[in-house]
């Protein structure tokens, strides 16, 4: 039944076209590594863009626009890690089928689908969403000395470093008709039953209420002038900010700043990819026609096929070796 | 063992249709395929390259008629366009045209930005590079299909979703996008977003995602076009002894694969900018005069995305006139009965050219505030790049030099293109200054300047190209009397529409504005009548293009029935059946000799097939 | 081809693939590790960051990608490839770091 409807797809038409397999003499090749590599080429131009936007962005940002030390480092580094993981167990799996161990090859790949899996889910599970529950608040520079507890720009001037205009946190209480209504009456809930204080949400229907993180809980620690590995807990202190005070306010959604902004353009594109990397993984891992099952008619273009595939796979870990310490650590 | 050690296709074939049946795929070799599979999903190269080559013509036409309807604007401001005034007001709505059936602003606006973007991305490009490319290039190297026929079906449906998108886009709400084929933010970020409509519904957004699909099927296909000519030449066929539209084609998917994807992450960004509120884009403290559907942080930087866009659009420019520059070396070869003059140097040129257009992008941006450093780096590559174009043109007119010059149709236009060409060129290199900027900037001088790369320049060599080509495709010559006609009219008037610009702009009549410049009438008064003159000139030459439709088409039942090889040339394309079956060649193909060995002495005939046995 | 005699290329070369992993892995928590400590300046930081992420990243491209002992056709288009993502850092960069000067207006960056 498969093969009635596979007649109708536009798959099997083409002309024989030499090289597919063998590798043509006079350049060494067979025709798909150079594809890829053409392939990969532009992709070093594609993410090359993204990240010629980031240096402009972030050299041309006003000081005390670009955060820093926002992402969980922890869990970056531990998908790093599980990354470059895959990246081993796709050359194994390549080496199995060159050397013609059918087993060790669907082991290895398996653990390769697996890997990318995990790196997705823990991206889509928990760090982005953990991003859009955190929200900030960008002060008018005009009003910001009445915010001076929770700014500490006396103190960062003081030490020469760049002025601080957000406050940032969960968000408990949103001026009337905000799209984060919702979430702020969630959180505060959350908070009344966490620390059994019910000020969080306020009689007047024009600021925000915010439950500080750290670092506008206390502005002039000198904790916060270095940046932390493992990721600090929210304080217990409120902060309620004048909506005829705020410059911006939004979750860390990519609207949220420039930083953001490239952060999640940058590392969704790449989750893209790792999505497609899976996918075709699946593709030459599966008992069907053009993956495992190729293995019984002609190993070596399959063999061919995993090459390639892990060379897509090897940049996708490539471009992740520049966004990890990029985004998460400098 | 077959496949490594034979040296022919013939063999190249049977090794890999032994490895095919080998590898179990089973019967569909010998299936008849269904009209699908044939001629809509085909991964056949001819049927492709057939396919975007008719996209493009009629995406050309619609960029046409769009110029007419502003040429009508500009030469009567606010009257409205005879004929079909009413019908456009229907079809375009109030925000395109009055209720009269005349222009409106935002109309002038929404038909310059697709004219400018339907020309380049979907007529030309589809036309010129996978057109053309697709047909000739895999029959020239005497290869049985491109290297990647699944992903070259890919490319064509990927071109062609971006084509209905585009086309789409005029009936959204508020229109096509209106902010330049540039797109340059921050207008193009808030364009089209008012408070009441949808963020995702937009001519803009909409723009934006399908540029995304026309870039992502470019991309698919340069990398066919380069893995093709590496690896499926024909045994005999090195480097030096292909045909120079092979060179062309081969620099310009490299300017596709390398230069593409910056703007595709452009085009992200300013996506996200419209969809998702984020300031890419857009800067701190802009003030807008209504409320719009989107707010934004700011920190953005418009400057980003004009580096971004024009990192691909410049290289762009060359993707539109190599591939022309091939067809006209062809015919050139062909019609003068002579090789090229030069062909060495050529590709030297075209080499250089390729290279040195990645690093001339910002004298677009002489304007933006950009300090003395970075102007004089962007000025002198600018000025170098002109010598390598100079080297192709002044290669291409020696090579008439001493010809027996065969002026048929194909020849007439790809003898006009060199001049053509030379006077866009030239017009080209006062802009390679910014202090003479200063002044051109956005005028119709440089309207002038590239319309006449393109018009006369390129759009005339890929008419030579039909000319050259059609028997090939389709068995049968295109009438050579009806093909003079549209020659000469379009020449003149073509001509005539273009040729004044250069006076306008010279005057500072600035580009882009919908009133024909009667708003300026005390600084450019003098010069505003060539708006007259220049749309007479636009209605002449669609006039002149009604031949060329009528030719097209009845040519496919009435033209004159050809052989094999009906030009007398030498190149690897006329070696096959007319038209060529699946899979090409009805023998295995062997290159013994250069592409252009005409009137070679003491030879019986004046002209030695390349594939012909010594 | 040799089949055989390739396959044990093959082999002798898995020695290094695990051990370029291994040193993948430790060469990431010096990432981290190196992020703590002070440089002097953030620039400083990102420079020593972007040192180490291009060694991790070449012995990526040589060792797994295979591209030590690659073909020249590849390495061709790669070169070219490199120079022209280089070029539009670089001139990016200087176009913004070279504004307009001398002019009534070029007071603000």
């Amino acid at each position: 039944m498969f093969s009635r409807i596979l007649k109708y797809l536009p798959f099997f038409s083409d002309a024989e076209v030499p090289y597919t397999v063998t590798a043509r003499p006079d350049t060494g090749l067979y025709s798909a590594k150079l594809g890829i590599w053409l392939f990969l080429a532009s992709e070093v131009m594609l993410f090359g863009g993204l990240f010629s936007a980031y240096i402009f962005l972030r050299i041309g940002a006003e000081p005390g626009y670009w955060p820093s030390g926002l992402l969980n480092v922890p869990v970056g580094t531990a998908n790093t890690a599980v990354l470059i993981a895959s990246s081993v167990t796709v050359v194994l799996a390549w080496a199995a089928l060159k050397m013609r161990q059918l087993a060790k090859y669907k082991f290895y790949m398996a653990i390769t689908i697996l890997c990318g899996v995990l790196f997705l889910a823990v991206k889509l599970s928990y760090e982005w969403p953990a991003k859009f529950n955190h929200f900030g608040i960008f002060v008018r520079q005009s009003a910001a000395s009445k915010y001076e507890e929770f700014l500490g720009n006396k103190h960062l001037s003081e030490t020469g470093q760049a002025p601080r205009w957000e406050i940032s946190g969960h968000l408990l209480d949103a001026p009337k008709g905000s799209p984060y209504a919702e979430q702020a009456h969630h959180n505060a809930e959350h908070f009344a039953h966490e620390t059994h204080r019910h000020d969080a949400v306020t009689e007047a229907d024009d600021d925000y209420v915010i439950q500080l993180d750290p670092v506008n809980a206390d502005p002039d620690s000198k904790e916060n002038d270095r940046p932390h590995f493992l990721p600090r807990p929210l304080s217990s202190k409120i902060a309620v900010i004048k909506a005829a005070d705020v410059e911006s306010a939004s979750t860390f959604a990519p609207r949220h700043s420039t930083y953001f902004a490239t952060y999640f353009l940058i590392t969704g594109l790449h989750g893209l990819h790792v999505l497609g990397g899976v996918l075709v993984f699946l593709y030459l891992w599966l008992p069907i026609k053009g993956g495992t099952k190729l293995y019984q008619t002609n190993p070596e273009h399959l063999a061919n096929r995993v090459e390639v595939a892990g060379l897509f796979w090897h940049f996708v870990d490539l471009v992740w070796i520049f966004v990890f310490p990029i985004f998460y650590l400098l | 063992m077959a496949t490594t050690a034979s040296s022919t296709a013939g063999s190249h074939v049977a090794g890999s249709h032994h490895e095919a049946h080998h590898g179990g795929h089973d019967d569909h070799h010998h299936h008849e395929l269904n009209f699908l599979q044939k001629w809509v999903f085909s991964t056949d190269h001819k049927v492709i390259g057939c396919q975007y080559a008719f996209c493009g013509l009629v995406f050309l036409f619609l960029g046409f008629l769009m110029m007419l309807v502003m040429r009508w604007q500009l030469a009567n401001p606010g009257v409205p366009v005879p004929v079909v005034g009413n019908f456009l007001r229907g079809a375009f709505g109030p925000v395109v045209m009055t209720d009269a059936g005349a222009l409106t602003a935002s109309g002038y606006n929404v038909f310059g930005a697709m004219h400018g973007t339907i020309m380049v991305f979907f007529g030309i490009v589809p036309l010129a590079v996978a057109g053309f490319g697709n047909i000739v290039v895999p029959l020239q190297v005497g290869a049985p299909d491109m290297c990647y026929p699944k992903l070259n079906m890919a490319s064509f449906w990927s071109f062609f979703t971006s084509g209905v998108l585009m086309l789409a886009s005029f009936f959204v709400p508020g229109s096509a996008a209106k902010s330049g084929w540039t797109a340059y933010p921050p207008l193009a970020g808030i364009a089209d977003l008012p408070a009441d409509s949808s963020v995702w519904l937009n001519g803009q957004t909409v723009w934006l995602v399908a540029m995304v699909f026309n870039i992502t099927g470019s991309l698919l296909g340069s990398i066919n076009f380069i893995s093709t000519i590496i690896q499926l030449r024909a045994p005999g066929l090195t480097w030096m002894r292909l045909p120079f539209f092979v060179w062309a084609q081969f620099v310009t998917a490299f300017l596709l694969v390398l230069a593409f994807p910056p703007l595709e992450a452009a085009s992200f960004m300013q996506l996200t900018d419209r969809v998702f509120g984020t300031s890419f884009f857009m800067p701190t403290g802009l003030v807008v005069g209504q409320a719009l559907g989107q707010t934004w942080s700011g920190g953005g930087s418009p400057i980003l995305w004009q580096h971004l866009f024009w990192f691909l659009a410049h290289p762009e420019v060359y993707v539109l006139i190599l591939p022309a520059i091939g067809i006209v070396a062809e015919v050139v070869a062909n019609n003068t009965r002579k090789p090229l003059y030069g062909y060495k140097a050529m590709v030297y040129a075209i080499f250089l050219l390729g290279f040195l257009s990645f690093i001339v992008w910002a004298h677009h941006m002489y304007m933006t505030g950009m300090g003395a450093k970075v102007a004089a780096f962007f000025q002198i590559t600018t000025i170098m790049i002109s010598v390598p174009s100079v080297i192709l043109l002044t290669a291409l007119l020696l090579s008439l030099w001493g010809g027996s010059i065969r002026f048929n149709a194909p020849m007439l236009f790809a003898t006009a293109f060199l001049p053509m060409f030379g006077i866009g060129g030239l017009t080209g290199i006062p802009l390679a200054f910014n202090a003479v900027d200063l002044f051109l900037h956005d005028t119709y001088y440089v309207i002038g300047h590239f319309h006449y790369v393109v018009a006369p320049g390129t759009i005339f060599g890929l008419f030579a190209g039909v000319y050259y080509w059609y028997p090939k495709i389709t068995g049968r010559k295109l009438s050579e009397f009806l093909g003079r006609i549209h020659f000469w009219g379009s020449l003149i008037t073509i001509n005539g529409i273009f040729f004044p610009m250069f006076i306008q702009g010279m005057a500072g009549v600035h580009r882009r504005w919908y009133d024909g410049g009667v708003t300026y009438e005390q600084l450019a008064g003098p010069v505003l009548h060539w708006n007259k003159f220049m749309t007479v000139s636009a209605g002449l030459l669609a006039l002149f293009q009604l031949p060329f439709i009528w030719n097209f088409f009845s040519s496919f039942w009435l033209g004159e029935k050809v052989g094999r090889n009906p030009w007398n040339a030498t190149t690897v394309e006329w070696d096959t059946p007319t038209p060529p079956p699946h899979g090409n060649f009805d023998k295995p193909v062997e290159v013994y000799r250069g592409p252009y060995e005409y009137s070679v002495p003491g030879a019986p005939v004046d002209f030695i097939p390349q594939t012909q046995r010594p | 081809m040799d089949h055989s005699h390739e396959a044990a290329h093959i082999a002798a070369h898995i020695g290094a693939y695990l051990k370029v992993g291994i040193g993948l892995l430790i060469l990431t928590g010096v990432t981290v590790a190196l992020s703590y400590v002070d440089f002097g300046s953030r620039a400083n930081n990102i420079i020593v960051g972007m040192i180490v992420a291009t060694f991790k990243a070449s012995l990526v491209a040589a060792i797994f990608m295979h591209l030590k002992g690659e073909k020249m056709t590849i390495w061709k288009f790669l070169i070219f490839t490199g120079i022209f993502a280089a070029g539009l850092f670089f001139l990016t960069y200087l176009a913004h770091s070279d504004p307009i000067s001398g002019t009534s207006h070029s007071s603000h960056s």
